[in-house]
């Protein structure tokens, strides 16, 4: 199933936030969305999932869903966005409850979620004894278990710190490596761009307009590799060449505003 | 390969510890010492009654309390204006609850709702309910309803006021996440607004538990045979004062049961806080 960005432009009362944004995000295929703070990433995302109507343009479809996929696009919050009266696997069964999922069923889709995450022996946890990388995976635990055909993670790894932020990318670049699920990744942080998505779709400042889209010529299975450290290297500096001087002016923006 | 640093020494002996500057702003209430003070303070009460310091007749001394408090507990007259007391406040209260919370999720949810209900609210809420009392007496006789009627109203208002309040201060992002699960309406508001609100709501009941203590004891004053506010008043007017502390003493009581329930009430529901 395909993702298509069509036309699509976007503003709050006065502000524009997104000008004329189109692109494609094949079945099975990661798509970053890179550029400067205030340039509309979380917008577009929340656009491309249905929980905002674009002021022009549209965000649709091709194609059927997986078989078996309960919700084809899931989110990913930055916040985690945990029922905090639930414990870890109440959150994660919160999707499934008003499915056609048989109890059993439903049972054996939560184990699978948390063997995934390696949140088995967490279960029973409630959010608030959890760290923030154990929150994200619950998270993502729960996306899992409605089986997506794109998962469209806004910043998913932003509120943790560096090393929980490895950790979790490894753990991404595993449940990605099959195909199965496509991904919209909104990331501000372009070495986890270069290193998860096929492609990464670079927005001007604000207005957003798609200002590059550029296709990274490894596989991922590849990206772990010693010697690809260089060039992952040098393709991060050329995709901060090309938002560097817009990422300036947006700060001081933000700055003046 | 690492290159490791060498472990280092303290090196000399002119060291001067850091000074600690972070205590204090942790206030905590002791154990014991509440208790402590309350005993403290009843023993100078008694102290002063006893010693004749004060006139019986104006303060009496506690020990005087807990006798009147003990005959009326042997005559029966104090289940009889407890049980009547009870009973206006529970109705009154869970009268007033219901249609608080009705209303409440109705003004949260609701853009119709919020529109037309917050005026009424703002306009209502800040008259004194006891005021009304003589109008719902002409409206509704002279027997329990208009009591009751005045306890719900009063209770009515602050419960939907702490309801939409709850309902208002659920994170939106938990209700967005619902929503790109495609979960139905009836399940976010039953899994996700009405625990999300719930602190609120509670908080809500602990101060409608005292509006409603205000309200019978009130209503009971103006056109009551039995309950704790009529006995109060009868005391007071025979110049009964150890038997008027009495009825001040079993309101205290009551008002601090009410409060030990909600207590129960949070530890059991919002454990997850």
């Amino acid at each position: 199933m395909d993702l298509i960005a069509d036309h699509i432009s976007h503003r709050f009362g006065a502000l524009d936030v997104l000008d004329d944004v189109s692109f494609t995000v094949r079945a099975g295929e990661v798509v970053a969305i890179v550029g400067p703070s205030g340039c509309g990433k979380s917008t577009l995302l929340s656009i491309l999932g249905g929980l905002l109507q674009p002021s022009k343009g549209a965000a649709e479809l091709r194609g059927a869903p997986p078989a078996g996929s309960l919700n084809p696009l899931t989110f990913v919050f930055q916040d985690f966005a945990l029922l905090p009266w639930c414990t870890v696997e109440e959150n994660v069964a919160f999707p499934l409850e008003n499915t056609q999922l048989s109890p059993g069923e439903r049972r054996a889709v939560i184990d699978d979620a948390l063997r995934r995450t390696g949140l088995t022996d967490f279960r029973g946890a409630y959010p608030k004894q959890l760290s923030g990388g154990m929150r994200q995976r619950v998270g993502i635990a729960r996306a899992l278990g409605v089986r997506p055909a794109v998962l469209l993670m806004d910043e998913p790894l932003s509120a943790l710190d560096s090393q929980t932020r490895e950790l979790l990318m490894e753990d991404f670049v595993r449940l990605l490596a099959d195909g199965s699920m496509g991904a919209v990744y909104v990331t501000h942080n372009l070495e986890e761009a270069v290193r998860l998505a096929d492609r990464i779709v670079v927005l001007s400042r604000r207005p957003g307009r798609v200002r590059e889209t550029v296709t990274i010529p490894m596989t991922r299975s590849e990206r772990g590799a010693p010697d690809a450290r260089s060039r992952l290297m040098n393709l991060q500096g050329d995709l901060w060449s090309l938002i560097r001087t817009e990422a300036i002016d947006a700060e001081r923006e933000v700055q003046h505003a | 390969m690492l290159d490791r640093a060498p472990q280092e020494s303290k090196g000399g002996t002119d060291t001067r510890p850091v000074a600690f500057r972070g205590a204090g702003f942790v206030p905590s209430a002791g154990r014991y010492s509440g208790w402590i003070a309350l005993v403290a303070v009843l023993a100078v009460w008694q102290l002063a009654g006893s010693a004749g310091w004060v006139s019986q007749l104006f303060l009496p001394a506690p020990s005087a309390i807990a006798l009147a408090i003990w005959k009326l507990a042997i005559s029966g007259a104090l289940w009889q204006h407890v049980s009547w007391s009870i009973m206006r406040i529970g109705t009154g209260w869970i009268i007033g609850t219901a249609a608080g919370v009705l209303v409440g999720f109705a003004i949260g949810l609701s853009t119709l709702a919020r529109s037309v209900g917050i005026t009424f609210i703002s306009a209502l809420f800040p008259i004194p309910k006891i005021a009304l009392l003589p109008l719902l007496i002409l409206w509704l006789g002279i027997g329990e309803e208009p009591k009751i009627a005045t306890i719900a109203l009063g209770v009515f208002f602050s419960t939907a006021i702490s309801v939409y309040s709850g309902v208002d201060a659920v994170p939106r992002n938990l209700i967005r996440m619902a929503q790109s699960f495609n979960v139905p309406f009836h399940a976010i508001v039953r899994r996700v607004i009405w625990p999300g609100a719930l602190p609120s709501i509670l908080a809500g009941f602990r101060i409608t538990a005292s509006v409603a203590l205000l309200l019978v004891v009130s209503a009971e004053m103006i056109g009551a045979q039995f309950g704790i506010g009529a006995f109060v008043l009868q005391a007071g007017n025979l110049m009964q004062t150890d038997q008027l502390l009495a009825g001040v003493v079993i309101l205290s009581v009551f008002g601090l049961a009410v409060g030990k329930l909600i207590n129960l009430l949070e530890a059991r529901l919002l454990h997850w806080r």
